[in-house]
């Protein structure tokens, strides 16, 4: 009953969050200079008064500035995310044509940082003070400290113009017409440089974090009382510490795990990767306010989601926590 | 790896033969391979008709044509149209359009689509192409495969405003009667004359051509499909084309320092050709409306104090020209016995004394094109600041710039722009008064306003003799530099970078924009 009522508090306030999101967002993109039909206009290298008459009411920016907010929450209340004039195309559509990329790409690094993480962080835990917690902490630190635009571009230098090993752009080959399971092992040699790029760094955050989170709980009462009770040492790394120094790592995946949608506008420019980071971005320079405010509001949806299933998580690793 | 091995034996051989054979002997090309082309950004449309930003037209110039292309002196020469007359008083032409030219769903090509191009499309959709036919009184057809225009008055650059990048012809068929011509599913899959047809668009990765079997030119195209790959991020495109994913990076592709670095691997070929038609030329737009760039003589002294020669080498790394005024050499009736514009300081100091400048500092917008402007801007201000003016640099992204300069509010701004072969086409729009408006950053955004210069503008499009078109145009660019209303900075000379096995990329004044009906790959 607890829980019902919970879910249904948190999931109203998300709905009004949204919208709240919604028009702080409209407003914020106005705020920025220029506007769709003079990034337009200006990549023809040619204009007139006409020619942007004609687009700014094409794209219905002719009308004032209330109505037009008026207009946009009337059709996102409906789920109408409206059309992209740019794109020729339903920003809905747009968005959803890049959304299996994007999963693919955030979702395999979210998988490998948070397992490759969590176990050398507790790998180092275990062993702390000897060379390998030692070795472990210095390549986290290098791969937390290094910035990713950089990380991507030696990748690809090394893994794809020098060794010629792996692919270094794109999602697939283009042209090379593989289907079944030729098609998912190309799709694979694309995916590892992104995904590592994008989860080395996350794997150091978690690595870090639960390492230290886990030496932590190791000094409490309750873990010496387990050791005096005599149980494995095994066991009361796994049952009595881990569990206990998860806490923390499960409030940074659910973070990250918000972000998932969002993408990772650095990876996806460098490796070419179709995704909807890009899609973001280059609708944030073309001042395509539509296709923005769409992508905006489906990346703050997934984040009010993924704060709630990560409440609900905490609850599962932690019974004491409750709702 | 496959592929790696291919590319280098396929270099080796293009050296081969590009050493043994003579040139003439290879002319005809081998048939088949497939091209890969860098493109960014991603174009939002390649119907070319209603979409003119650069990477449209690099993709849509292969799917397109106009009634002339133009070689690299800019001299007229048949595509669609295959022959044409001039009326003694200027006023009447007469294209006789090429038989059995077909479209690429196999309609017939005829006068009635090049009617309906120009009169109705073009008119609506095409901001330069309907300033070009200001000048039009009426288009008819005469019969189906002869068209007449008839102007309103004599106009010198008529024969230069029909390359498919600036009048492409659009099938009537598809799009007579729609209501919205910006907007039609029909965009979605062009269909135009051209070498290559329309395959497949995977947004954001990537967009694929084909060979058009029934183009109307003879043993051509003679590759089988052409890649267009989106590649957003600059240094991943160089390397791209290091990895051998692309052989052909367009003009502005890559930064210049990487134009320098490929330049330099085996079988890439770097070329300037191709850009004599756009010949772009940029400048620092000078707000002519406040103080103290009102004064003419504070202009002059900004002028003097830029050193553009070292710009050139270190922002540009050499592909730029120091120009001598208003017109980059490439354009008809550029005059040669100005001097160049030079750098110096000590004058720009007296003048500046002259004027009585106080140091209130100015803001300078930078292009937001990425490295190159950026070190553009910086050895600017360095350069102002030693002859004690003060610039404060006002970074913005795209949008910003364009809304800045559309609405004037600048001190001053980095700006480059096509001159489209003819001064009266892509000269006169920035320095006669008729074009101070707001809402463009390509028109006389400065605010410069001159009777005898508006005068000599009009006097030269109307002329149609070339020696009095010339004695006009000598005359205005001498006007031009003395009164210095922006202060140019540097013919830019783009560099395509491409591997030497592929063969005829660029082979006329328009270069990649007129598609790649000729190359083939060794």
């Amino acid at each position: 009953m607890k829980r019902t009522q919970f879910m249904v508090k948190r999931v109203l306030q998300g709905l009004i969050a949204i919208l709240l999101i919604a028009t702080v967002n409209f407003m914020l993109v106005r705020a920025a200079p220029g506007d769709p039909v003079s990034v337009m206009a200006g990549e023809a290298g040619a204009s007139d008064a006409q020619f942007v008459a004609q687009l700014r009411a094409q794209f219905g920016l002719d009308k004032p500035i209330t109505t037009q907010l008026a207009t946009y929450l009337g059709k996102v209340v409906q789920l109408d995310l409206g059309y992209s004039y740019r794109q020729q195309q339903p920003v809905l559509k747009l968005i959803l044509d890049r959304l299996p990329a994007t999963l693919l790409l955030t979702g395999s690094a979210f998988v490998l940082s948070l397992i490759f993480g969590i176990t050398l962080g507790a790998l180092s835990a275990r062993k702390a003070g000897t060379w390998v917690d030692s070795a472990i902490s210095l390549v986290a630190l290098v791969f937390y400290a290094t910035p990713l635009y950089w990380l991507a571009l030696m990748a690809v230098l090394v893994f794809t113009v020098q060794l010629d090993w792996l692919p270094g752009f794109g999602f697939s080959t283009v042209g090379s017409g593989a289907t079944g399971l030729a098609l998912a092992w190309d799709i694979a040699q694309h995916l590892v440089l992104p995904v590592l790029t994008l989860a080395l760094f996350y794997m150091a955050v978690y690595a870090r974090m639960t390492r230290a989170a886990m030496l932590e709980v190791a000094q409490m009462d309750f873990v010496k009382t387990a050791r005096a009770k005599g149980v494995k040492p095994g066991r009361i790394l796994r049952a009595h510490v881990l569990r206990n120094a998860l806490l923390p790592v499960v409030t940074l995946a659910g973070i990250q795990a918000g972000g998932l949608i969002g993408g990772a506008v650095l990876t996806e420019t460098v490796f070419a990767w179709p995704g909807l980071g890009r899609l973001m971005f280059d609708a944030l320079l073309q001042r395509d306010y539509s296709l923005l405010l769409g992508t905006f509001l489906v990346t703050a949806a997934m984040a009010v989601l993924f704060n709630l299933i990560t409440d609900l998580v905490y609850t599962l690793v932690d019974p004491r926590i409750e709702l | 790896m496959k592929r790696r091995n291919l590319l280098q034996l396929g270099g080796a051989t293009a050296g081969l033969t590009l050493a043994g054979i003579p040139l003439e002997l290879l002319a005809a090309g081998k048939k088949g391979g497939v091209i890969n082309v860098a493109l960014q950004p991603e174009p939002p449309s390649i119907m070319i008709g209603t979409i003119q930003n650069g990477p449209a037209l690099l993709v849509g110039g292969n799917i397109y044509e106009g009634l002339l292309s133009y070689d690299e002196q800019l001299a007229p020469q048949p595509s669609l149209a295959t022959a044409w007359t001039v009326s003694p008083d200027g006023l009447t032409y007469v294209f006789k359009l090429k038989p059995n030219v077909r479209w690429h769903d196999g309609k017939p090509f005829t006068a009635a689509d090049v009617v309906f191009s120009i009169d109705v499309f073009l008119r609506k959709t095409h901001a330069r192409a309907r300033s070009n036919m200001a000048v039009v009184q009426s288009i008819r057809e005469v019969d189906p495969l002869t068209v007449e225009f008839k102007l309103k008055q004599p106009f010198g650059p008529f024969l230069g405003i029909f390359p498919a990048n600036g009048m492409p012809m659009v099938p009537k068929h598809i799009y007579e009667g729609a209501a919205d011509f910006l907007k039609h599913p029909a965009h979605a899959t062009p269909i135009g004359t051209g070498p290559f047809k329309f395959k497949e668009w995977a947004r954001a990765s990537y967009i694929q051509l084909v060979r058009n079997d029934d183009y109307h030119v003879k043993d051509a195209p003679l590759v089988d499909s052409l890649y267009f790959h989106v590649i957003p991020d600059a240094a991943s495109r160089a390397n791209a084309f290091e990895s051998g994913k692309i052989d052909v990076l367009p003009g502005g592709s890559v930064e210049y320092f990487d134009v320098a670095r490929l330049a330099k691997l085996p079988g890439v070929v770097v070329t300037t050709k191709g850009w004599e038609m756009f010949a772009p030329l940029s400048w620092i737009v000078i707000n002519n409306r406040k103080a103290p760039m009102d004064n003419v003589k504070f202009r002059q002294a900004l002028s003097l104090a830029l050193d553009r020669e070292a710009m050139r080498k270190v922002a540009w790394y050499g592909y730029a020209e120091v120009p001598n005024g208003p017109f980059n050499r490439h354009l008809k009736y550029a005059r040669a016995d100005l001097p160049k514009l030079a750098r110096d300081k000590d004058k720009a100091k007296q003048l500046l004394a002259d004027v009585g400048y106080k140091g209130e500092p100015l803001r300078l917008l930078p292009l937001p094109y990425g490295e190159t402007w950026q070190r553009l801007a910086e050895i600017t201000r360095q350069n102002l600041a030693e002859v004690g003016i003060k610039v404060e640099l006002a970074p913005t992204d795209v949008a910003g710039w364009n809304q800045r300069l559309n609405e004037w509010d600048f001190d001053l701004a980095f700006n480059f722009l096509y001159q489209h072969g003819d001064a009266a086409l892509g000269v006169a729009r920035n320095y006669t008064t008729s074009n101070i408006e707001k809402g463009s950053p390509f028109n006389n955004v400065e605010g410069y306003s001159n009777p005898k210069v508006d005068a000599l503008f009009d006097q030269g499009q109307k002329e149609l003799d070339p020696a009095k078109r010339q004695a006009i145009y000598f005359e205005v660019q001498k006007l031009l530099v003395d009164e210095m209303p922006v202060a140019w900075l540097h013919e830019l000379n783009f560099p395509t970078v491409y591997r030497a096995r592929v063969n005829n990329p660029i082979n006329s004044g328009v270069g990649l924009n007129d598609g790649f009906a000729k190359a083939w790959l060794a």
